[in-house]
């Protein structure tokens, strides 16, 4: 908290309780090579709320995100610096196990990524993996069902994955994160794939499932993040030194606040469509 | 070929019955010259005779080989031995068995041995060098002649466990498979996009289960084209066996006797002087025809069931 008050200058967070934060990237820096992808970023993620990640292309929203459930180790040259903490403990300390991790932290990724499979197999891979040993059917219903898939896909449970339509796909991955039953779930643009009515029945989702999980998620969409978020983080990138850009956080608040009273002129010009 | 009627092109050219104008125009509407017509049609003739004749020798040799085959099938020849010379009747189920278990343990050495170089090769070291050189190892072997496999197998299998087998049969087959079921499965592995692979990361999946779990069976129809064309290639092969599982007038006892093949059978009864033995070798060839025809159209409806 010390650490993180000392250099708010930028960002106007506030003052979290700590055992209401789930996630805190503390001066967190992010590496691709030589090149530094994400520059310096404090932030707190509070437990059973949603936080919005928003933020031209190519600012480093995807790349913070990644690092929060250590998927960033499937790329070769991706370093972090800083520190990253999951209710208290340092998510890449040495016996820190990122299978483990991101049993916690689930994801759900931009394009719906079903496995070929079954339905009921999409959901029941992940549950066997961790351990699952209750009774697997009625965890396949409460996930479809919390994920608003169940009425169109109860009478095809067998059938592949990949043959429902983008919308619902994506909801299957929705529904499969949820059965492993993380405590925070990561979704990157889990949107931009999908039709208004798809959109705004994950966006129902999200509202629902803040009672259980805390939630991230990076959209462009800005009314989407006025809907479903608590909080917003809006990144920015610029310039720095020998020409290559690098994303900084700009300004992080209450979604309310960041969108009509934003503290920066940037956040402000963003909001408000008067960007770039 | 244009629609034009050829009329229509004469009167073209006919000086003044039409304006020079409409006679451009007609020209590039519909004016192949005569030269260009007679090439083309020389051409399609060649193109067309050129594939005749390269079917012909196929259709020539499915044609020999099912005529004289369906003569002398019978149910006797899958369950009788072979005759001795100048003996009328008999069969081969020596010959059927042995073909079996060679190909058997080939495909216990080379599938799974094919399918863990291929998950090295793309899962793990995708751009090594190593991987590199793995990959240039398995081009080479797939160039090896069959020959030089039995060669092996004799050098490693035979001497060592000191006579012909089944094994050293199984061997020399291995090596032959190994290349193609590597490359099919590196294909399948590589088809798989990598957010199906992140997507089982995501959920705390270790390597292992991704692969063993998601990764492997989402190419699955990949790897299984591989093994049947592969099976294919094997059942046909008799250079390598010569020296290997070299040839039993009786059944093998084990696997580590000499071990009668069908490839080997045909070889030996087709050369022989008597009738009887040269009608086997004929049904032995029908039967390998038609086990090869059926192994490939298995391979085309799995290719058919791909995910991706
Ligand atoms: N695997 C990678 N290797 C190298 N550089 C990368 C990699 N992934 C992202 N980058 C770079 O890091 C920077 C941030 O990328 P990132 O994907 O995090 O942006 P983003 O904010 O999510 O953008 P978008 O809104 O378009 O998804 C970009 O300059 C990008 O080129
Ligand atoms: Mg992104």
């Amino acid at each position: 908290m010390q650490n993180m008050q000392s250099s708010t200058s930028r960002t106007s967070t506030n003052a979290i309780a700590d055992q209401a934060v789930a996630l805190r990237a503390e001066n967190v820096s992010v590496y691709y090579g030589a090149f530094q992808a994400v520059r310096n970023v404090f932030l707190d993620v509070p437990k059973n709320q949603v936080t919005a990640f928003i933020g031209p292309s190519g600012c480093g929203k995807s790349t913070l995100l990644r690092c929060f459930n250590r998927l960033n180790d499937l790329v070769a040259s991706a370093r972090v610096d800083g520190k990253i903490s999951f209710q208290g403990r340092d998510l890449y300390a040495r016996d820190m196990d990122p299978v483990e991790v991101r049993r916690r932290i689930g994801m759900v990724f931009q394009k719906p990524n079903p496995f070929p499979k079954s339905i009921y197999d999409n959901i029941a891979f992940g549950a066997r993996i961790n351990g699952f040993r209750g009774n697997m059917d009625e965890l396949v219903e409460r996930s479809l069902r919390s994920a608003a898939l169940w009425d169109e896909v109860k009478d095809k449970l067998n059938q592949s994955g990949l043959a429902l339509s983008g919308g619902q796909q994506q909801r299957l991955c929705i529904a499969r994160t949820i059965a492993i039953e993380p405590e925070v779930i990561l979704m990157d643009e889990p949107c931009s794939a999908l039709d208004p009515v798809s959109t705004l029945r994950v966006e129902e989702l999200m509202h629902s499932l803040k009672e259980q999980f805390t939630m991230v998620i990076v959209t462009h969409n800005m009314q989407q993040a006025a809907r479903v978020s608590d909080m917003t983080a809006f990144f920015n990138a610029e310039a720095g030194e020998g020409g290559s850009r690098f994303g900084y956080l700009v300004e992080y608040n209450k979604t309310q606040d960041i969108f009509s009273s934003p503290q920066q002129q940037e956040t402000h010009d963003y909001v408000s469509g008067r960007f770039g | 070929m244009t629609p034009s009627p050829p009329s229509d092109h004469l009167s073209d050219t006919q000086p003044g019955s039409s304006p020079p104008n409409t006679s451009v125009e007609s020209q590039f509407a519909y004016g192949v010259s005569p030269g260009r017509k007679a090439f083309g049609a020389f051409m399609t003739t060649l193109v067309v005779g050129c594939a005749l004749l390269a079917a012909l020798p196929l259709f020539s040799i499915l044609w020999t080989v099912i005529t004289n085959g369906v003569a002398h099938l019978s149910p006797r020849v899958f369950t009788e031995l072979p005759p001795p010379p100048m003996v009328d009747g008999g069969g081969f189920r020596n010959a059927l068995m042995g073909t079996f278990w060679v190909l058997l343990l080939a495909s216990l050495i080379s599938v799974p041995f094919g399918i863990l170089v291929a998950v090295y090769v793309s899962e793990f070291a995708r751009d090594s060098q190593f991987s590199k050189f793995v990959r240039f190892g398995i081009n080479v072997l797939s160039g090896v002649p069959s020959i030089v496999a039995g060669l092996f197998s004799y050098g490693v299998v035979v001497l060592l466990m000191g006579g012909f087998s089944a094994w050293a049969g199984g061997v020399a087959l291995a090596v032959l498979m190994l290349p193609i079921v590597e490359r099919t499965a590196e294909e399948g592995l590589k088809s798989i996009p990598p957010e199906i692979r992140q997507g089982a990361i995501g959920l705390g999946a270790t390597n292992f289960q991704t692969i063993s779990q998601i990764v492997l069976p989402s190419a699955l129809p990949f790897i299984a084209t591989g093994v049947t064309l592969s099976l294919a290639r094997a059942i046909g092969e008799t250079a390598p066996l010569l020296f290997t599982a070299l040839f039993n007038q009786f059944d093998a006892k084990s696997l580590s006797d000499p071990t009668a093949t069908l490839s080997v059978l045909i070889y030996n009864f087709s050369t022989s002087p008597f009738q009887n033995q040269k009608d086997l070798a004929w049904v032995a060839s029908l039967l390998v025809i038609g086990i090869i025809l059926v192994i490939s159209i298995v391979a085309r409806r799995i290719a058919q069931r791909q995910a991706f």
